[in-house]
């Protein structure tokens, strides 16, 4: 076995423990802030298994758009409504996690039994390397272009959404129960602290 | 001030000095396999653009405090060392022997991360700086893009150590630099975006040969002027600068995200905030001021002088004016740089975010457009 070969094995256990111990920290730890800063851990991880395949132009986008954006917000999100009080006692929470501890398992059972009987090719296609810039341009405006301009399209519907929600002075009933909803804009305006008052 | 960039023993032009095969070639005249010849080979280029960047940071924060104190009409530091040119050291040094303090009840684990996460993508992206023609630690296809993807990690750096603080001008900090990051990235991106749609290509050595075909004339910033000041602007905005340094803003927020930081960590932002402003400079040299290139083709020059490219001493001389300039550029952009941050008045976190979303990206849209448009026309002039 080569230094090359060598290398490369150890970086992919190595970020597949991340990833695998990772997510199940992200789904277990109770601190919220933690499973989001670890989110970003396996995202960052998942970039580096882009990487180890070659695809360097994929591995860059997933550190962008998942970490630079998906998981910036996430925080952002988190921080900007930390509410220091007690969650209220779920009724049956024993249960519930039982039930979605079983369901997982046996998705994890589903997923193992596909890995497993598949024929995968060993080695898999070449990989193009620096060429898959183009060819991902080329998919995503000719075989590609619905399903990518749909997706803006639904970016685009989620930001009026959320437009739509922060400004209650534009809807002010609930759009869901159809009641008065008396929340004011956070932010008022304010009058210029510098003017002086008595001259007008 | 440049003397003390060594001249980088990386790869020089294929047909001529080699320095990586006669490194390997001799290493492996003493026994070793090939394969570990260029494992030893590869932490030597690395090793040598980091010692270049905090190089660059120590000459930055002596350039910072001579400039602002010219801007003030004082003299400066003055007494360590000739003109003060040890003052860094002495500041470096001070930080280094500094009691590292964890604030009580603060989440030490994220703490300590958070500083390290800041410095680190913005360490990382110096991999795509190129120095000359083969002067760089790895020409990524991705290049460009890579940096744009490594910058965007650093709020999650800031986020944390504004969380971990437990102070709430800390978490304020930390949330505004977030804020700001995210908006000023997209203009950002788009004027790089310009660029790359000219040059077809997101590798910084494309970028730059694409410049450089005749000298002066063909540099990016006669195509782009629109896109170079607003990538400057945002690249400001990135590194957190004056005009736009609200994450520390230290009338309101008495030093941001990093109130409660002393010692080393304070020092692993202070490095960082100083690595990204001269990794910002040398990048707008790359993308608009023909990165190595001399206003005037060296090319030309050998060509008049009757010396062949691939002689030893035209390609010694090639580098080293190649590294020369490019620093010389990146210096000047520093410069003005600091000009600016004691010149003028810091933005509103309003008038920021207003300039951000409502000025510069539909502008940016626009030149995007254009260009797009322009190599549709004139592709002989933007890279058809």
């Amino acid at each position: 076995m080569t230094i090359a070969n060598s290398t490369e094995l150890i970086c992919f256990f190595v970020l597949a423990s991340v990833v695998v111990v990772g997510s199940l920290g992200v789904v277990l730890l109770e601190n919220i802030v933690y499973s989001a800063f670890l989110l970003g851990g396996v995202f960052m991880a998942v970039a580096g298994l882009y990487l180890l395949l070659n695809a360097s132009f994929v591995a860059a986008a997933q550190v962008l758009v998942y970490v630079g954006a998906v998981n910036v917000l996430i925080l952002f999100a988190i921080m900007l409504v930390n509410k220091r009080e007690a969650l209220k006692p779920i009724e049956g929470l024993q249960v519930r996690r039982l039930i979605s501890g079983f369901v997982c398992a046996g998705l994890l059972a589903l997923l193992m039994r596909v890995a497993l009987i598949t024929p995968w090719e060993v080695p898999g296609p070449t990989s193009i390397g620096e060429e898959a810039t183009i060819r991902i341009g080329e998919h995503l405006f000719t075989d590609y272009l619905l399903p990518f301009e749909l997706a803006s399209v639904l970016l685009l519907m989620a930001m009026i959404g959320a437009i739509v929600l922060a400004r209650r002075d534009v809807i002010s009933s609930d759009v869901g129960t159809g009641r008065e909803v008396t929340q004011e804009l956070i932010e008022k305006t304010q009058e210029p602290l510098l003017v002086d008052k008595s001259s007008t | 001030m440049l003397s003390i960039y060594p001249i980088a023993p990386f790869v020089l032009l294929t047909p001529g000095i080699d320095l990586e095969f006669s490194f390997t070639e001799a290493l492996i005249g003493f026994g070793l396999s090939p394969q570990l010849a260029h494992l030893l080979w590869l932490p030597l280029p690395m090793l040598l653009v980091l010692i270049g960047a905090v190089v660059g940071v120590l000459v930055t924060v002596w350039l910072e405090r001579k400039v602002s104190a010219a801007a003030q009409q004082r003299i400066g530091p003055e007494y360590a060392g000739a003109l003060g040119i040890l003052q860094p050291m002495a500041d470096g040094l001070k930080l280094l022997v500094k009691e590292d303090v964890i604030p009580h009840r603060a989440d030490s684990l994220l703490f300590t991360l958070g500083p390290v996460l800041v410095l680190v993508p913005v360490v990382l992206s110096w991999l795509i700086v190129p120095f000359g023609q083969d002067l760089l630690i790895s020409n990524v296809g991705v290049g460009i893009f890579l940096w744009i993807a490594l910058s965007s990690i650093q709020p999650i750096g800031l986020l944390m150590s504004g969380y971990a603080s437990n102070n709430k001008y800390s978490l304020l900090g930390g949330l505004r630099a977030a804020a700001q990051s995210i908006s000023y990235e997209i203009p950002l991106a788009l004027c790089v975006l310009a660029v790359v749609m000219m040059t077809n290509s997101l590798s910084t050595v494309d970028i730059v040969e694409q410049q450089n075909s005749s000298g002066l004339l063909t540099w990016n910033i006669w195509r782009q002027p629109v896109g170079f000041v607003i990538f400057w602007i945002c690249a400001l905005a990135e590194c957190e600068r004056l005009p736009f340094d609200l994450p520390e803003a230290e009338e309101e927020l008495v030093a941001g995200y990093q109130t409660e930081y002393a010692g080393m960590k304070f020092a692993l932002f202070y490095l960082g905030s100083y690595i990204n402003l001269v990794l910002s400079a040398l990048l707008v040299s790359v993308l608009y001021l023909g990165g190595w290139g001399f206003p005037i083709p060296v090319e030309w020059l050998a060509g008049l002088l009757r010396q062949p490219l691939e002689s030893p001493f035209v390609q010694v001389f090639t580098a080293s004016l190649g590294i020369v300039m490019t620093i010389l550029k990146a210096y000047l952009l520093v410069f003005l740089a600091i000009l600016l941050r004691w010149t003028t008045p810091r933005v509103r976190i309003d008038q920021l975010l207003d300039l951000g979303w409502k000025f510069l990206l539909p502008i940016s849209l626009v030149n995007l457009l254009i260009t797009a448009a322009l190599k549709l026309v004139f592709p002989i002039a933007f890279g058809g």
